[in-house]
């Protein structure tokens, strides 16, 4: 592998590179291997430190599993995680776990993510007692204070997660994942099951938190307003592949993948007034099974612009200038969204 | 820099403790009817076997207390037997053994079943389909023929009785406890304990086996009548407890040849039986409901 | 305009083991024909609950309609006799639900589930009401209708089901459909499908519609008139550009102010609704918005607010009405 330069070494936290995720799909008596669901078909990205990367699609296009890739909670099938200098994929066993101090996961639905047989106080101390952090008074008094970086009642040490709302239980599963004081955090969708007035709040404290602790996110979301409110850069999957990636204004002025224009299109705005005046791209079809995605580019069975190449050749996943990335036939070598180019 | 990240919360209820938990989880149980009978007999059956000696009049054991064959009257309570033992005092001290036999077998099969399903559900890949597939096949066979196979290898005895009873019923909680923790495996709550980097040990008995325990609890209820009624077939077919003992299916298996001339001597044992067997199931019942979480959720 | 529904004074109470559920208190709005209401509420503020007592559905027990009168067409749909409203629903009134998997008898092909309907409702023969199924899927966008109607509910993808739900609930010309979110359990992309489509059925049939979501963005490019409801109570209603312009109930404001919307700059701090909604065993005493209101006086949590009008077809629970255009401009212009 080629040095990189100190500078890089400093700059970046997590590079992901080539990162698959194949789940075998087994049949018969002898659960022979008939095919694969090719969840997440080759990633590769950097995370900076201090940054959020956002990572946006729709639902089976492999984004929480990206998540769960690079923590290595699931085994990928290729590619390596690297968190720093450190190659997370060929890890196992105690190393791995000692890393597990320094990345944690914030789950989507903060109904599930909490055993329902332990207390709050039990559910925030478990990963102290893990690493052997803090151990009784002390280990008290850091889960009152976690439980106070939150917003949520020293009071609620001794009760059950049941005695809680969606959005108070998010809390606590942001304080049980901060109590290893981690670098890097994946948020799996953490508001996607939460109630609108209850979403800003969650929002601005993962935003604070960030601020106040200096932490790295992966902030995963099928909601691109969320994700551009909290994103510095912004990953767009389809079908277990990155199809755009660029920072978050960019993205938005100037989406250049067909499908990441569709997306945004979609999305309504909470004005009337801005509402009729919308032109909206409405794509045809379902997004097609990763069990056997589309040849070619795979958006191209949904692509209004689709030509003859797309269905044959798979775009390259190139950089159009200024770190902004997409993989499409349609976009030219300066970065322009052109779709005269198949004529 | 806590001050700023806080943002107000609605004020709490007091805090509930584990032992208002609990509290709480025996009155959903006992609100409904059929929990409290099961509560009552269950009871009643356990205060009669631990005053065993202080309730019977007799000696169980003791030939000769009345004339043979006597039907039921104000000194022979439940009648006497072909020997002259008073039935009720024999009745009385068997419920010592039928609860002793229900519990120890259930313990039995309980613990290895439960093992079993544990370590097949949580480890996954080829130690789980060589154990499961072991169950498999003994759950193609009949409990009471397991039973039966198990007390020819080791002899008829009380003790062998019991242990065969325990024996054979193992594939049933080894396929609840698996069925479970394969449930919770998958569960999000338990990925989040892997991610924050549990050990195997924590992550069996701190968060798998707190939350499969309530059905295992049901079905150990419910199972401890099974085994009863295990038992007592045992016994009946001269398999399990011998003469003289006062186990309710022997006294029954004893009984069953002056059928029409004292039918008293079949029928108060197996009332006996079905009375514990049905206390036993109703508890189970109101078990079932009682630690359901959708109850208890207000 | 014609009212085709009106609804009165609707109270609907669940009787549980923990206490009575106050599910909809007190609740009257009216439908005209040929419009499309939007409700917006949380979860347990009785938008769907609402909607269901009005159709005689909620499960009872433990739920029951304790008060108030549903007029559609000049009836009374709280008086009418069991078979009455079975004829009836379905028929000039449909509804289709949040998950069409659940919605739709899994064991059935889709053929069968639809042709019955018509058949019943229509007193069509069964190959014209199979005729007009596959005219209906066409309708809905679903390519090769006369192969697929063969299918069973599981052959088709989220998006695909909904539209089965839709076109059996069109199937009889209804006066007025209900959509209970039915796009909430969809992808963005599947979502604007399925709002272009019934918006399209909606101007081609002349029906009502009352679309019920959390989402006040969606309503935004759909609706006529919008209610928004909290705790079981209506808090404000207004037709569609006064919402979102001129609000003044503070729920509403707030909510509008914690909506991210893709066309604004980025704002460091999101405004939020501190707090959680009420339990609604325990209702409180007063508005049930006043705990978590930053405009609450004192009679606020101790007088229940009524509706009253502030404006064209505009009307507000609240004992402060609150400028909304102001408080938004501020807080947009703070931020930009």
């Amino acid at each position: 592998m080629v040095q990189p330069q100190t500078q890089q070494r400093n700059d970046t936290l997590l590079r992901v590179r080539d990162l698959k995720v194949h789940f075998p799909i087994l049949r018969g008596l002898l659960q022979r291997q008939v095919g694969a669901v090719k969840a997440v078909d080759g990633l590769s990205f950097d995370i900076k430190r201090g940054e959020t990367l956002g990572l946006v699609g729709e639902s089976g296009c492999g984004k929480s599993t990206t998540g769960r890739a690079i923590l290595q909670i699931e085994q990928p099938s290729a590619g390596q995680v690297y968190f720093e200098e450190t190659e997370l994929t060929a890890l196992s066993g105690e190393p791995l776990r000692q890393m597990r101090r320094r990345m944690q996961m914030v789950f989507q639905d903060p109904y599930a993510s909490l055993n329902p047989r332990m207390t709050i106080g039990d559910v925030i101390s478990e990963p102290l007692e893990i690493f052997g952090l803090a151990a009784g008074r002390e280990k008290q008094a850091r889960v009152q204070y976690l439980l106070a970086v939150v917003g949520l009642s020293p009071e609620f040490t001794y009760r059950y997660p049941h005695e809680f709302s969606g959005g108070q239980r998010q809390r606590v599963a942001i304080a049980r994942a901060l109590a290893v004081n981690p670098d890097f955090l994946v948020c799996d969708e953490p508001i996607a099951a939460l109630d609108v007035s209850v979403q800003a709040q969650v929002i601005n404290l993962v935003q604070s938190l960030q601020r106040e602790l200096g932490l790295t996110y992966l902030f995963i979301a099928h909601d691109l307003s969320v994700v551009r409110h909290i994103s510095d850069r912004i990953a767009v999957m389809y079908l277990g592949k990155i199809v755009e990636l660029a920072d978050r204004v960019s993205l938005y002025e100037n989406p250049l993948h067909p499908y990441t224009q569709a997306l945004l299109s979609a999305i309504p705005i909470p004005d009337p007034t801005v509402e009729a005046k919308r032109q909206r791209i409405v794509l045809e079809g379902d997004v097609p099974s990763p069990t056997n995605p589309p040849s070619g580019c795979r958006f191209h069975t949904r692509c209004p612009w689709a030509i003859e190449r797309c269905h044959q050749i798979e775009p390259e996943f190139r950089d159009v200038g200024d770190g902004h990335y997409v993989a499409c036939h349609l976009v030219d070598a300066l970065g322009k969204f052109d779709p005269a180019l198949g004529d | 820099m806590t001050q700023q990240i806080t943002t107000p919360t609605p004020p709490v209820a007091p805090l509930p403790s584990k032992n208002r938990e609990f509290r709480r989880f025996l009155q959903v149980l006992f609100r409904s009817p059929g929990a409290k009978i099961g509560g009552v007999i269950l009871l009643v059956t356990t205060i009669v076997a631990i005053f065993a000696p202080a309730i019977a009049p007799f000696d169980p054991l003791e030939m000769g207390v009345g004339s043979t064959l006597q039907p039921p009257s104000a000194e022979h309570w439940f009648g006497t037997d072909d020997f002259g033992r008073d039935l009720f005092s024999r009745i009385v001290y068997g419920s010592r053994l039928t609860l002793r036999i229900g519990l120890v077998a259930v313990f039995i099969s309980m613990t290895a079943g439960v093992l079993l399903g544990m370590v097949a559900g949580y480890a996954g890949g080829w130690v789980e389909a060589v154990l499961m597939r072991g169950v498999d096949v003994l759950f193609s066979f009949t409990e009471t023929l397991i039973a039966l196979a198990a007390v020819a290898v080791l002899g008829p005895s009380l003790t062998n009785a019991t242990i065969a009873v325990g024996i054979s019923s193992i594939p049933f909680y080894a396929r609840v406890t698996y069925g479970a923790v394969l449930v919770e495996k998958n569960k999000e709550y338990f990925k989040a304990a892997q991610a924050v980097g549990a050990k195997h040990f924590r992550l069996i008995f701190r968060h798998i086996l707190p939350n499969i325990l309530s059905p295992i609890i049901v079905v150990a209820t419910v199972g401890v009548s099974v085994a009863v009624l295990s038992a007592s077939a045992l016994s009946f077919l001269g398999l399990g407890a011998q003469p003289p003992s006062p186990e309710w299916g022997a006294i029954l298996a004893a009984g069953r040849d002056y059928f029409r001339r004292a039918p008293w001597v079949t029928t108060f044992p197996g009332l006996a039986i079905a009375i514990t067997v049905l206390g036993f199931n109703l508890l189970g019942d109101g078990l079932r409901e009682a630690l359901d979480p959708q109850q208890r959720r207000s | 305009m014609a009212r085709l529904l009106d609804v009165q004074n609707l109270k609907t109470r669940f009787f549980t083991q923990n206490g009575v559920v106050h599910a909809v208190n007190d609740v009257s709005f009216h439908v005209n024909a040929q419009e499309t209401v939007g409700i917006v509420g949380e979860s347990g503020s009785g938008k769907s609950i609402t909607m269901l007592s009005a159709m005689r559905l909620i499960p009872s027990p433990p739920g029951k309609i304790v008060g108030g009168e549903v007029m559609f067409q000049g009836r009374d749909l709280l008086k009418l006799s069991v078979r009455e409203m079975r004829s009836l629903r379905g028929n000039r009134l449909s509804m289709i639900f949040q998950d069409p998997m659940t919605s739709l008898n899994p064991v059935l092909r889709v053929e069968k589930q639809m042709t019955e309907a018509i058949q019943l409702h229509l007193g069509m023969a069964r190959s014209e009401a199979k005729a007009r199924a596959v005219e209906l899927l066409e309708q809905v966008g679903i390519p090769g209708a006369r192969d697929r109607i063969r299918n069973y509910p599981h052959q088709f993808s989220g998006g695909m089901r909904q539209r089965v739900m839709i076109a059996m609930g069109l199937a009889c010309n209804p006066d007025l459909l209900i959509a209970d979110e039915p796009t909430t359990a969809l992808d963005v992309t599947i979502h604007a499908q399925i709002v272009e489509i019934v918006k399209q059925l909606k101007e081609e049939r002349g029906m009502a519609v009352i679309w019920i979501t959390h989402d006040l963005s969606l309503l935004a490019g759909l609706a006529d008139r919008i209610l928004v409801m909290y705790a079981g109570q209506i808090v404000e209603q207004a037709p569609l550009h006064a919402l979102y312009h001129h609000p003044r109930h503070p729920y509403t404001i707030g909510l509008l102010q914690s909506i991210l919307r893709l066309d604004e700059q980025r704002q460091e701090h999101l405004k939020s609704i501190d707090g959680l909604p009420p339990s609604l065993v325990n209702y409180p005493q007063g508005c049930p918005f006043a705990p978590r209101c930053e405009f609450a006086i004192a009679k606020c949590h101790s007088e229940d607010p009524p509706l009253e009008p502030v404006g064209v077809n505009h009307q507000v629970a609240c004992w402060v009405k609150p400028e909304g255009a102001d408080i938004l401009q501020a807080s947009q212009s703070a931020t930009a």
